[in-house]
């Protein structure tokens, strides 16, 4: 038996998750506890197989209000592959105006995951109008 | 002087996740609101919370804090809220007048009722005075968030965080991820401050070591941050000698605490509580002075927007009553205090009418424990428990009180054991 301690991130509760599982780690192997939701036992299970986190960061707008629009990966993705997605959003600039929802890169790193706008800025000659 | 005088049911001072739930509460009860604030733009500082993590409780769903904030903006609008920015409040008086500057205009406002939303501000180098050279470099929190995420500045190469609140967490990761080097996160008390999540996926998902029991003991450096030095503390928090050593780095980050800014409310004669530096409000969030009403950050710091924004609704929802006369106002005789027992840190709201038949306590207890049982008593007799699995002076506790009884006349007390 195989034992660990995960954290569960997917709410502020952070349940302390105890995971016990024979052999390789699968959905009819895995014994968790801890949990105070149903979401904890998949939340193991990712964390032990292929972790995933949601990449929250910026990019530099031309002709904005604001020098920088925030984004997200619209879904979480591989944290293996958050450094990749991370050097290729680096490089992505928008120009303004952006809104809520647009999609500033399609499929990132390769993961099939859209990164989209958290923040946008409206054109910078439409302020004071 | 001012250029001009206007009237309105209510004023919200602050537009971020407190203010514009409560502006939008008070405006679909039917009330004129006036929601003002400083900045250019609503959402205040979810505008710079660029990570998720907010909104599951508010609306089922993960988001971002700028998404968080567009939502109730939006819903702010739809209610009809008249939305002042860019508009510094400068006065607050007992009859419940503003004085604002909006392009070098002054205005006054008199309302009928007010809600304080300004939120709160960090402490900074001066306040837990670390010995050392005055270089530069040295950032709260807070500050570094909004210069990397909003001006586009690169604030350092070589970091190390000094407090393990939940901002320091995210900005660890944050800074890791815009390429610089995050060497060290140095906590004074035994335990973590931020959440447990936060811990995980900003710390351990990148290697960045936590040294619990230690601080900062002196800062490095003539124009430039060099270095820090770090040693260990004892249970009283005196550097233990001997146990110091260096890191080297160009930019020291404190994430050591947050303070309600409440100059405003000082000015009308407020009651502050020593115990969450936040005004002293009664079961409807009104403070001792008529018709002026507290929430969010402001009152008393809370770890999650979401529950900002829900006392903010509570409180706008009283300033509407108190402002359209819906409010059946309580004389002093008739409120009992509620407080803080044996293990318990502080206890909002301060006191509540004896006929309060619901009442929702917030509060945070003073040290971690893997169980504690929280009971709200009411002289000899026990009004409620409940069962904690984890508690933690990092997680603000709610819990609600209903009784069909009037309050004993000595008061409420929360205790947790």
């Amino acid at each position: 038996m195989t034992t660990r301690i995960v954290t569960c991130i997917l709410c502020p509760n952070g349940c302390e998750l105890e995971v016990g599982y024979q052999g390789e780690p699968s959905e009819e192997t895995l014994h968790v506890d801890g949990n105070r939701c149903p979401k904890g036992k998949h939340y193991a299970l990712d964390e032990l197989l292929d972790p995933k986190r949601t990449l929250t960061t910026s990019v530099l707008v031309l002709g904005g209000e604001q020098p920088l629009i925030s984004v997200k990966t619209a879904t979480p993705i591989s944290r293996a592959l958050v450094s990749k997605a991370r050097s290729e959003i680096q490089g992505a600039v928008a120009r303004a105006p952006v809104a809520i929802g647009d999609v500033i890169l399609a499929n990132v790193a390769g993961t099939g995951v859209d990164v989209v706008v958290t923040r946008g800025t409206h054109l910078r000659h439409e302020h004071g109008k | 002087m001012v250029d001009s005088t206007r009237e309105t049911d209510v004023v919200v001072i602050g537009g971020g996740p407190a203010g514009l739930a409560a502006a939008t509460a008070a405006a679909n009860e039917g009330a004129d609101v006036l929601l003002v604030d400083r900045n250019v733009q609503l959402g205040g500082i979810l505008n710079q919370c660029i990570h998720d993590g907010f909104g599951l409780h508010a609306f089922g769903k993960i988001l971002t804090g700028p998404e968080f904030a567009d939502r109730y903006v939006r819903e702010a609008l739809e209610a009809g809220v008249t939305a002042c920015t860019d508009t510094l409040v400068s006065n607050l008086s007992r009859n419940r007048e503003i004085i604002c500057t909006t392009s070098g205009k002054r205005s006054r406002i008199r309302a009928k009722s007010i809600v304080l939303a300004m939120g709160c501000r960090e402490r900074t180098r001066g306040m837990i005075q670390i010995p050392g050279t005055r270089p530069a470099g040295v950032y709260t929190a807070g500050m570094a968030q909004w210069l990397t995420n909003m001006a586009n500045i690169r604030i350092g190469q070589r970091v190390v965080i000094l407090g393990s609140g939940d901002i320091g967490l995210i900005m660890a990761r944050r800074l890791t991820w815009e390429g610089a080097e995050v060497s060290a996160v140095i906590e004074k008390l035994p335990y973590p401050s931020g959440l447990a999540r936060n811990i995980t996926q900003c710390l351990e998902d990148y290697d960045i070591p936590l040294y619990l029991s230690h601080s900062v003991s002196y800062i490095h450096g003539r124009d430039r941050v060099e270095a820090v030095t770090v040693a260990k503390v004892d249970e009283v928090g005196e550097f233990i000698r001997r146990s110091e050593f260096r890191i080297p780095c160009d930019t020291l980050l404190l994430s050591v605490g947050l303070i309600p800014e409440n100059e405003l409310s000082r000015q009308a004669g407020i009651q502050i509580d020593p115990a969450t530096s936040g005004a002293s409000v009664d079961e409807r969030y009104m403070t001792n002075v008529e018709g002026i009403f507290s929430c969010g950050n402001v009152l008393h710091i809370h770890d999650l927007a979401d529950w900002a924004a829900e006392e903010g609704d509570r409180a706008g929802r009283s300033a509407a009553a108190f402002a359209l006369g819906g409010y059946r106002s309580s004389n002093a005789a008739a409120r009992v205090p509620i407080s803080a027992g044996d293990g318990v840190r502080y206890v909002v709201p301060q006191s509540a009418d004896r006929s309060t038949q619901e009442l929702l306590l917030s509060f945070r207890v003073t040290a971690p424990r893997d169980e504690a049982t929280i009971c709200v008593n009411a002289g000899d007799s026990s009004l409620a428990t409940k069962k904690l699995r984890r508690a933690h002076p990092a997680s603000m506790v709610q819990m609600s009180v209903a009784t069909d009884h009037p309050f004993d006349e000595s008061g409420l007390e929360v205790r947790s054991t």
